[in-house]
């Protein structure tokens, strides 16, 4: 086994040796020696207890070319900024039509002229954390976009990042970028990891939000990959002020192993989070959805709400940890997790967990897995709705539920139609 | 001619029986009324009818309209105009109400061999019979049943009878839980159904119920069977003396 | 709220040295030499007169467990023991194999008349005159008396500690020793396995109910000593019965050793209930002494139809890290874990369950209470896994833990594993602390601090003491006042 993580790492080093020249290199080295201490997580690496990243890395992929002539359609109404094959691509993005009060920098200008505020940013505890996944982004990171929003601005159009790999051959592709709102201002972000062309692709993408006090961000996460054999690690580590606000939805689509991570400080009393998001997968998809929140500061409130469907023969895993630091009283901390199994060979892990340092809290969680709930689809079929029809208004619902709160219709309406058609997928 | 006929039915679950060869009869256009003590079959009875799995059906047949309608799952019977109106309304959260609605009216006329309803025509029929019912546009608007309180359900499954206009409506306990105005509103959502051509099977455990809705006959409901069934006034009956005489019988 | 300060404030300064059970007995004790090698290993053996086959039983397992490293994923934190530091094997003197009550030591007789355990059969608990309780005291290595065995030999019924088993039923003790535990299973099983001096050893045979309670008393007396008993009970097809086990510990500086292993069989349509009131000594109020209490209990839920329940009340010990758990492999059968885990001072608890469902229609109920209170950190760790077989399975899970105090922790960590898409799963889990309304409510119906926050705490445990055979559930109660004591009257 050692020797396989030898093979890993060495594999990962000339990468490592190469992006070393591109700015950064105290973060990076940093990262680098934490990441190549131990490795690839497998099991045995708790937080990592269900997915086996060091099987599915064993054979590294070259790192990704930017290429011309490529054309990414569009998937949403938005101001779009493109990263494309682990590039920042000013030319295929939407720089023109960026209301006052926001700037985008790319991140590989940013590390190589080492702009303070950013360097600062990207060397705080919460992006340094021993996650061997996020540790390899920093000491790898390509590019990306860093997007910052004034004080006080209200961003009514949403912004998108979207991540697209069009690489016929597999590619590794390790991306990052950052969200900053200032104090009171307000936005919605999209971010999407897809490709082109449903290759293995090994994608390593991380969104790193800092939200001022009083901010408010709705962030969408889309992880749209195609194919069976991806591999992708999305990222998000996120700290928040007093008084801020994020909530963030994921919806995940599996093609592959993906491991959606999300790190959350709340830093600030009264701060408000919603980590929500549905699981769709089949074939032998495996998808993990594994988060931390921590409450270092008093009256927070935290909410995760995560569906799991799971088809065929995939493996779906849900992690979530909610701390309570000393001190961080009146916490109001709430996590559920249900899982619905289609097939007789799917699969589900739940984990969820409490580490509470503090009296003064209510928090709990809950986990359930199982089939659709019976006395629910004799109620519709009650009513008249066939079988099959009715399974899939109950799944459809299940997914929806995960997305309760999400304001953006649009956004909804898009959801939605994504669940419903990979509902058809199943059908057929 | 008899809409509804239900012959010896014996029916169990796990190892207990419950019904012990019930026998029962409707007619279109009757409003007949199922009393009985609690834990005597009422509701296995409705859910016998209905087609909810989890019963093992021993012996006998049900009919309805001259056809057996034990083989069919439960949406077909649905389509030939069997409601159940539950005791306790399932809450369907994800699903938002109008979607389901919609997705019900329509199975229901494909299996009859009608054309599905045109959204704007649709929209219509909710609106005009929610109004009716005191159902809220907001009620709406929210996920199936979800945080619903006891008396909007049951407004919500007379707003669905009300839209899938039933051959036969089988109300299970649908006073339990309801106060007063809630109870008024249900009743007078029944009353409104009523018609020549469809009967109405009212379960319940107490005369309150009959006061709203007039039945025209009643039938005692207890260890299983049918023990006795006559007009109006068994129910009065029922109200003086309890179920005593019945459950009596039970112990001996 | 000024009254939950004050409750507060007084749970902290509780003096853990109010241990009540803390006591030494003076009494002239044989020990095998300090340390752990293969000689000691086949001292305790010789010790016991065991079989050649045991011998080499207790010898593979030494030699498994040299390869071995301590488990280090649990929540609990103290300095590493030194295994060659301790004596593996102490017994009283005086009692060679006593033959009935009357040949044991009268001081022995003394410290479990103090502990409150009935050692004469005419004894019976406080406040039960019905009820009969059969004993196996077991005291540092040895049982020093099993009462009522006549009576229960009549029934069919063996109950009697396991080095006699070993000797007059050795086919059963062969047949199903190491069968829930393997030797192989963990570091402190497999030590077990190696050096285990004593425990109970009950045997019910088919379609029998057993007329009384059985129950085992553990005491450790002896410095510097580890306790490694070793409980085996076989219920037969169709078979009850309901076992109890307590345990306490002198006050020592030092942190002394408790290696145990229990192993449960059920065979078609039986039943066991097994309930534990752990009172080890926790340690004193800076965190000094007490009991490492490193315990792997297992039911094996073999026959179809068989049921195991696991009932806990845990107020003791340094360090607890113990999870009893249901291997339901039989067709319909049932696990149960009910536990209350109480922890103060400087305690450590790292406990729950498993329920492994591998047989089709097998269902499980978990429901676990946790209380922390002073310095204490208590872990709920659990596995709930539908294997792919289990058709039907069902588990049902409520975890609550109770803060007292703002220095204290509570921590859940569940692993919910399906691989059956018809198996059901449900987990809750809620932290909190006692609910300032309730208190608020309770004092402005004239309760004083202590008294409200003892009828909440209770309140909160209810579930769970009602699993217990009731002068057990009295008792249990009781240790729970005095653990939070301040708090509680």
């Amino acid at each position: 086994m050692a020797q396989f993580a030898a093979a890993a790492g060495d594999a990962f080093a000339p990468m490592y040796e190469e992006m070393k020249l591109r700015g950064a290199a105290g973060l990076r080295t940093a990262a680098w020696e934490t990441f190549a201490a131990k490795g690839l997580p497998n099991r045995r690496v708790e937080s990592w207890h269900y997915t086996d990243l060091k099987a599915a890395l064993a054979r590294p992929a070259p790192l990704a070319i930017a290429r011309g002539g490529v054309e990414v359609a569009r998937a949403h109404d938005s101001i779009r900024l493109v990263v494309l094959d682990g590039a920042f691509r000013p030319e295929l993005s939407d720089l023109a039509a960026l209301p006052r009060g926001v700037t985008v920098q790319p991140l590989r200008e940013a590390l190589t002229q080492g702009t303070p505020g950013i360097m600062a940013l990207l060397a705080s505890d919460d992006v340094r954390t021993d996650d061997a996944a996020l540790s390899l982004n920093t000491a790898l990171m390509q590019d990306g976009v860093v997007l910052r929003i004034a004080d006080g601005v209200t961003i009514e159009r949403p912004i998108e990042i979207a991540g697209v790999l069009s690489s016929e051959e597999a590619r590794s592709s390790f991306t990052r970028s950052l969200v900053v709102l200032g104090k009171g201002a307000r936005a919605t972000i999209v971010e999407t990891a897809g490709d082109l062309t449903g290759v293995a692709a090994q994608d390593n993408q991380a969104l790193i939000v800092r939200l001022a006090p009083g901010a408010m961000l709705d962030l969408f996460t889309h992880a749209a990959g195609q194919g069976e054999t991806q591999t992708r690690v999305m990222s998000l580590v996120a700290h928040l002020d007093e008084g801020a606000a994020l909530s963030a939805f994921s919806l995940i689509e599996g093609a592959g192993l993906l491991r959606r991570q999300m790190f959350v400080r709340i830093d600030g009393e009264h701060a408000r989070l919603a980590l929500q998001g549905a699981t769709l997968a089949r074939g032998r998809d495996h998808v993990d959805v594994t988060l931390v929140v921590d409450h270092a500061k008093p009256n927070g409130q935290s909410r995760e709400r995560f569906r799991n469907i799971l088809d065929g023969s995939s493996a779906g895993v849900f992690q979530g940890k909610t701390i309570v630091r000393p001190g961080a009283q009146k916490t109001d901390g709430v996590m559920q997790s249900k899982a619905v199994l289609l097939s007789d060979s799917a699969t589900m892990n739940n984990k969820p967990e409490l580490e509470i340092f503090a009296d003064d809290v209510q928090c709990g969680h809950g986990a359930t897995c199982g089939r659709l709930d019976k006395d629910q689809l004799f109620y519709l079929m009650a009513r008249g709705v066939p079988r099959g029809e009715a399974e899939m208004l109950l799944i459809e619902g299940f997914a929806n539920e995960a997305f309760e709160g999400f304001g953006n219709e649009a956004l909804r309406s898009f959801i939605s139609a994504r669940v419903s058609h990979w509902m058809s997928g199943r059908a057929a | 001619m008899t809409m509804l006929e239900v012959k010896n039915l014996h029916v169990s679950v796990g190892d207990r029986e419950i019904l012990k060869g019930l026998t029962l009869t409707v007619k279109p256009g009757e409003v007949a009324a199922i009393m009985g003590p609690n834990g005597t079959g009422k509701s296995t009875l409705s859910y016998v009818i209905s087609g909810r799995e989890g019963y093992e059906i021993n012996e006998g047949e049900v009919l309805l309209d001259g056809e057996n309608i034990l083989d069919l799952e439960p949406h077909e019977r649905a389509a030939k105009g069997v409601f159940l109106a539950f005791q306790y309304p399932v809450e369907i959260p994800g699903v938002g109400t109008m979607t389901f609605l919609k997705a019900a009216m329509n199975a229901q006329r494909r299996a009859r061999g009608e054309e599905e309803l045109a959204t704007p025509d649709f929209m219509k029929c909710v609106k005009d019979a929610s109004a009716k019912l005191g159902v809220s546009q907001e009620m709406l608007k929210r996920p199936l049943n979800s945080g619903f309180s006891g008396g909007e359900k049951k407004r919500m499954d007379i707003l669905q009878m009300a839209l899938l206009q039933p051959r036969l409506g089988i109300l299970d306990e649908t006073d339990s839980g309801l106060d007063i105005d809630a109870l008024r509103v249900v009743s007078e959502g029944v009353n409104s159904l009523r018609a020549p051509d469809r009967a109405f099977l009212v379960i319940t455990h107490y005369q309150r119920l009959l006061d709203y809705i007039k039945p025209d006959t009643v039938h005692v409901m207890a260890q299983g069977i049918i023990q006795r069934s006559g007009g109006p006034e068994l129910a009065l009956e029922l109200e003086k003396h309890g179920y005593q005489d019945y459950l009596s019988e039970e112990a001996a | 709220m000024a009254a939950l300060k004050e409750t507060v404030s007084v749970v902290e300064s509780i003096d853990v040295d109010a241990y009540k059970y803390g006591f030494s007995t003076d009494i002239e004790s044989e020990k095998a030499p300090k340390g752990l090698n293969e000689d000691i290993v086949r001292y305790i053996s010789a010790k016991k007169n065991e079989p050649a086959w045991l011998t080499q039983w207790r010898l593979d397992a030494y030699k498994r467990w040299l390869t071995m490293t301590e488990p280090n994923w649990a929540r609990v934190h103290y300095p590493s023991v030194d295994y060659q530091d301790l004596y593996y094997y102490a017994a009283p003197k005086s009692t060679p194999g006593p033959k009935s009550l009357d040949d044991v030591d009268p001081e022995l007789l003394r410290t479990y008349e103090k502990l409150g355990i009935p050692l004469r059969e005419q004894e019976i608990l406080a406040g039960v005159e019905t009820r009969r309780v059969a004993v196996d005291a077991v005291f540092d290595s040895v049982s020093v008396a099993t009462t009522f065995k006549e009576e229960l030999g009549r029934a069919g019924v063996i109950f009697c500690p396991i080095s006699e088993a070993v000797q007059t039923h050795p086919e059963l003790v062969k047949k199903y020793l190491g069968s829930v535990v393997p030797v192989t299973d963990n570091f402190y099983a497999t030590l077990n396995s190696a050096v285990f001096s004593d425990g109970s050893f009950v045997y019910i045979p088919k379609g029998v109910r057993c007329p009384m309670e059985l129950s085992t008393y553990f005491r450790i007396n002896e410095q510097k000593t580890g306790q490694f008993e070793r409980t085996l009970i076989i219920a037969d097809e169709g078979s009850y019965v309901s076992y109890l086990e307590g345990c306490t510990a002198p006050k020592r500086d030092e942190n002394q050793l408790h290696a145990a292993v229990v192993e449960l069989v059920a065979l078609d349509d039986a039943e066991i209930k097994y309930s534990t009131v752990q009172n080890w000594y926790p340690g004193d109020s800076e965190g000094r002494g007490g009991i490492y209490n490193f315990v792997t209990k297992r039911g094996d839920c073999r026959g179809r139809n068989s049921h195991i329940s696991w009932t806990q009340v845990e107020t003791g010990s340094a360090i607890t890290w113990k999870y009893p758990s249901c291997i339901l492999r039989g067709e319909g059968s049932q696990g149960e874990f009910y536990s209350i885990a109480v922890s103060n001072g400087y305690q450590q608890v790292d406990s729950g369950t498993k329920m492994l469902h591998l047989g089709k229609n097998t269902k499980s109920r978990i429901i676990s209470k946790g209380i922390s209170a002073g310095r204490s950190q208590n872990t709920y760790r659990g596995q709930v896994s539908a294997h792919r077989k289990a058709d039907g399975a069902r588990n049902f899970t409520q975890c609550d833990s109770l803060l007292i105090g703002q220095d204290c922790g509570a921590h859940t960590v569940p692993y919910i594993e399906s691989k059956n898409p018809s198996a059901q799963f449900e987990h809750e889990a809620t932290t909190s602390k006692i609910s300032e309304d309730q208190l608020f409510y309770a004092m402005q119906r004239g309760l004083p601090a202590e008294e409200a926050t003892a009828l909440i705490v209770n309140g909160f445990v209810r579930d769970v003491l009602q699993q217990l055979p009731m002068e057990f559930a009295v008792e249990a109660q009781k240790l729970i006042s005095i653990s939070l004591e301040g708090s509680v009257g």
